[in-house]
């Protein structure tokens, strides 16, 4: 250490110094950005479509829906440190209020939806079914519902520095407690079935092939959107004080912020993704019920996230796509030897690889464009934030 | 980066509580605008607790006022936004953002939602003209992990300046630098006081006898003695709680 | 006032399950701020282990009694093996210490269906364990329950002796309040974590032993004790267990209260509402030790 700080310096004379632009790094480029999201597209609505069966085209779907959550996911955690062990219930209300709908609409006007007919204790429609039968209501109740309770619980827990594990858990106790309470009101959501059997989706009939490509379509299109909302956000002096929430709460009060706005934003950004992802998810493959929301589907949302990598853009979608497709295809042939391989994927992941696959790709690209060796690579990997990190620091 | 206009800090009668011991009991203290004060005194004297009770990290009774502004009562992040800076023993950056990231970040507490929904696509002025003023000019895009421990405190100063505080609470700031370093820092905190004032708590005391303009000595959490450098140094009370070491020779 | 009465028991008996397994994390989470998602199958562990027991020693009685220390031994070993093999690679990382233990505890869950099969079992309860202790006034208590709460009792009673009278636990606790401190006081830090392990696992395994009397035993049946047990430790507030113990019969309650005002699926939202409702009041839960540090 040699340089001493140019005391004395008239501060005025260095304004304006162009001492650090960002601009010219690597990957950081627009045209970068834009082959990117153009290889996406085009692996989303050509490669995809063309190559695969209708059978495989709607699991792919299915996946995407789950990588939509993990984009959320990526914010809040990678980004924000918030580990949010129940995002199942955001994906859930978003696919209950769309599921509603749809239910809605199959049984026609005036009519009860199949389920309650069942069960036979309802006349009517009980009162809080009712807005979800206009379309205008209930698809921005998918990603506004959802929004709202993170926003309610965001703002009473961030605000009184509730976080780390103590946030974990408590995120995890509501959707511990969303699916005993779905499931208890068995007559008007369907109980442990949920909702079920859905047929239509605004006039489209959801056997034809030919509808569930295009829903497909749509769930390619709203994961682009969301990847290129996340970009935003990872790269605005929001996602920059994000990251420094994340590692120096306090520090960050003290500079005049109050950080449970910022992290609040997160959540809730977090939480709208979640929703969105969970409405899709519903004509994709026809039913949303308590099972796919509770505790462990919140935690293998995680998973996916763990696995790609957590605080990067592309990480989390990837890693949900493997591990979702992963499950599928061993799971079906192995059931047994797919927790375990599932259960070993988290352990070795998180507590070896932090960074996720992500790290990797990331130490393979730095050895490939300079070879001077490994303790250059670990400075280097550390030296741009957005592209990778290997610890959470947390409570 | 004339600061609109120089404040002093005036203490009443501040007390802390922690389960049943009092960690600062009853300090008055009036630091004059674009004064630098040092705080010293022996460990569990009650100076870090002075200081994050005056910046609401702990709840105090009495009073702390920075110009005509009651400190005491507010959360921490209004405080901040009253113009009141501090670092910590242990300097606390951001680690894995840039040092432009992390004083672009302070420099922005007050802005809009828009704002920050935006990219930044330069440096901003102040922030450029606080890595010059800090000495970091040519390591904007370093990230601040990577910095040496007397930069660290550099870049948490320089984070001060651009968040425009105008009282600056220093805690321990020249702690493990050499001596290059600590001449550096010294400096840095005679320009800062140009046109902000600064509270320094040093165990330092040739650091202090070089820089301090005022010094307040505590001792179990009252103020026991108050001064130039040479009028505490020579008085026999502060010589007493030293245990009769010379502070003179304690550096 | 019979009602009254029957409620109040009924959630004490809910606060004394509740505690039996919070008393482990309480040591795991609440002492050495390890979060060990594994610890519901550990509460598996004790509870097969009853039921592998009572294969050998018919006498429904005496295997239970031999059930106690074999498994808190059992888990206790499986918490140590978890400490050693990953756990202390991870003390900086809580976070990462969950999401590890969660997959420790879905391979375990696998473990035991291939061991014992999917479907539940079930273990013969003790005869003196089965009927119900009539009581003046029309009032019954079921023997089970009552076992469950003096068992419960019993434990709190011996783990505040333990961390209060002997070197051990003066040793866990110094570690607690001061790990650098305690490490230069030439206090092996990392045994010292290893029992406090042990003890708390351990614990885990008597409370499956105790779960065995309620109910049937199956590979997923610590999942859902868990959260609620962690909720206890959480409101309690860390590094005590008073907070623990208080908080493990005041859910219970409210979980009665609730569940017999409304419907049980109602009664856990009202309970999740009570506890946020009361993190706005006391963030760091009931009972904490000031300190002022940053974090």
């Amino acid at each position: 250490m040699t340089a001493a700080p140019l005391v004395g310096t008239d501060p005025a004379s260095a304004a304006g110094t162009p001492a650090g632009g960002r601009r010219g790094r690597r990957f950081d480029g627009p045209a970068r950005t834009a082959a990117g999201f153009a290889l996406g597209a085009a692996l989303l609505f050509a490669v995809a479509p063309l190559t695969l069966s209708d059978f495989r085209l709607s699991l792919l779907a299915k996946y995407l829906c789950v990588a939509m959550v993990a984009v959320g996911i990526g914010i809040a955690w990678g980004r924000g440190g918030m580990l949010t062990l129940g995002q199942g219930v955001f994906f859930g209300l978003g696919g209950y209020a769309m599921a509603m709908h749809l239910k809605l609409a199959d049984a026609g006007p005036g009519e009860l939806p199949d389920f309650m007919q069942l069960y036979g204790q309802l006349d009517e429609l009980p009162l809080w079914w009712r807005p979800f039968a206009s379309p205008w209501i209930a698809l921005p109740a998918t990603v506004l519902l959802p929004m709202a309770v993170a926003f309610g619980l965001g703002s009473l827990v961030f605000r009184r520095r509730v976080r780390g594990a103590y946030f974990a858990i408590l995120s995890q106790a509501l959707a511990a407690a969303m699916v005993i309470l779905l499931v208890g009101q068995q007559g008007t959501t369907g109980g442990t079935n949920g909702l079920t059997d859905i047929q239509g989706f605004f006039g489209y009939d959801l056997d034809d092939p030919v509808n569930q490509r295009m829903v497909y379509f749509i769930i390619a299109a709203s994961l682009l959107a969301l990847l290129a909302l996340a970009r935003q956000l990872i790269r605005s002096r929001y996602g920059e004080l994000l990251v420094a929430v994340r590692d120096g709460e306090e520090r960050v009060r003290f500079l005049g912020y109050d950080p449970a706005g910022v992290k609040l934003v997160g959540y809730v950004i977090a939480a709208g993704m979640a929703g969105l992802a969970g409405a899709l998810f519903v004509p994709a493959v026809g039913i949303i019920s308590p099972a796919l929301i509770g505790i462990v589907p919140s935690i293998e949302f995680v998973i996916g996230v763990a696995v790609g990598g957590r605080a990067t853009l592309l990480g989390p979608v990837l890693g949900a796509v493997a591990v979702a497709w992963a499950r599928t295809a061993l799971s079906e042939r192995f059931p047994g030897t797919w927790t375990y391989l599932q259960g070993l994927l988290f352990v070795l992941v998180v507590a070896f690889l932090p960074g996720g696959l992500a790290s990797l790709w990331a130490l393979a690209r730095q050895r490939r464009s300079d070879p001077a060796g490994a303790r250059w690579w670990r400075r280097s990997r550390a030296a741009d934030p957005a592209e990778t990190r290997t610890e959470v620091s947390a409570a | 980066m004339t600061g609109p206009q120089l404040d002093g800090l005036c203490v009443r009668d501040l007390r802390v509580t922690f389960d049943g011991f009092t960690a600062v009991d009853g300090v008055d203290l009036d630091v004059p605008p674009g004064d630098i004060r040092f705080l010293i005194g022996p460990n569990g004297a009650g100076k870090t607790t002075l200081v994050d009770a005056v910046t609401g990290l702990v709840r105090a009774t009495g009073s702390a006022r920075f110009g005509d502004r009651e400190l005491l009562g507010r959360d921490v992040h209004r405080i901040a936004r009253l113009g009141i800076g501090r670092t910590f023993q242990t300097a606390s950056v951001f680690e894995e953002l840039t040092v432009v990231q992390n004083l672009d970040i302070a420099a922005g507490a007050t802005r809009s939602w828009w704002t920050l929904a935006r990219r930044r696509h330069r440096v901003p002025d102040e922030v450029a003209a606080a890595l010059e003023t800090i000495g970091l000019a040519d390591r904007g895009d370093q990230l601040a992990g990577a910095l040496a421990h007397g930069q660290k405190q550099w870049l948490e100063i320089g984070m001060l300046l651009v968040s425009d505080a105008r009282l600056l609470l220093l805690d321990e700031p020249v702690a493990g630098m050499s001596h290059e370093e600590r001449d550096a820092t010294g400096a840095l905190l005679e320009t800062v006081s140009r046109d902000r004032t600064v509270v320094v708590i040093e165990h330092d005391m040739d650091f202090l006898r070089r820089f301090a303009r005022s010094v307040t000595v505590l001792h179990a959490g009252k103020v026991l003695s108050e001064g130039t450098v040479a009028q505490v140094q020579a008085d026999p009370r502060v010589q007493e709680v030293y245990l009769g070491v010379d502070t003179a020779s304690e550096a | 006032m019979t009602v009254l009465f029957g409620q109040l028991f009924t959630g004490v008996s809910i606060g004394a399950v509740l505690l039996l397994i919070a008393l482990g994390l309480a040591l795991t989470f609440g002492q050495m701020n390890v979060i060990n998602m594994a610890h519901g199958e550990f509460i598996m562990a004790g509870a097969y282990t009853t039921y592998v027991l009572q294969q050998t020693v018919t006498t429904a009685g005496w295997s239970l009694l031999v059930a106690l220390p074999v498994a808190f031994a059992v888990a206790g070993a499986m918490g140590v093996l978890l400490e050693v093999l990953l756990i202390r690679r991870l003390y900086a990382r809580p976070l990462d210490t969950l999401l590890v233990t969660w997959g420790v505890s879905l391979m375990l869950q696998q473990l035991a269906r291939d061991v014992f099969g999917s479907p539940n079992v079930q273990t013969r309860a003790p005869a003196l364990l089965t009927g119900n202790i009539a009581l003046p006034g029309g009032l019954t208590v079921a023997n089970n329950r009552l076992f469950i709460l003096a068992l419960a009792l019993a434990a709190v009673l011996a783990l505040t002796l333990a961390l209060r009278l002997t070197p051990l636990g003066r040793r866990i606790r110094a570690v607690v309040q001061n790990r650098d401190l305690a490490a230069v006081s030439g206090i092996p830090t990392a045994r010292v974590d290893r029992t406090t392990f042990f003890i708390g696992s351990g614990l885990a395994g008597v409370a499956g032993v105790a779960l065995t009397l309620l109910g049937p035993i199956g590979p997923t049946m610590g999942t859902n004790l868990i959260i609620d047990a962690f909720l206890v430790v959480v409101v309690g507030g860390i590094g005590q267990l008073k907070g623990s113990v208080i908080v493990a019969f005041a859910l219970g309650v409210l979980q009665a209260t609730g569940e017999y005002l409304t419907t049980l699926s109602v009664a856990k939202v009202i309970v999740f509402v009570a506890i946020v409702a009361f993190l706005q009041w006391r963030p760091q839960g009931l009972f904490t030790l000031r300190t002022r540090s940053l974090a």
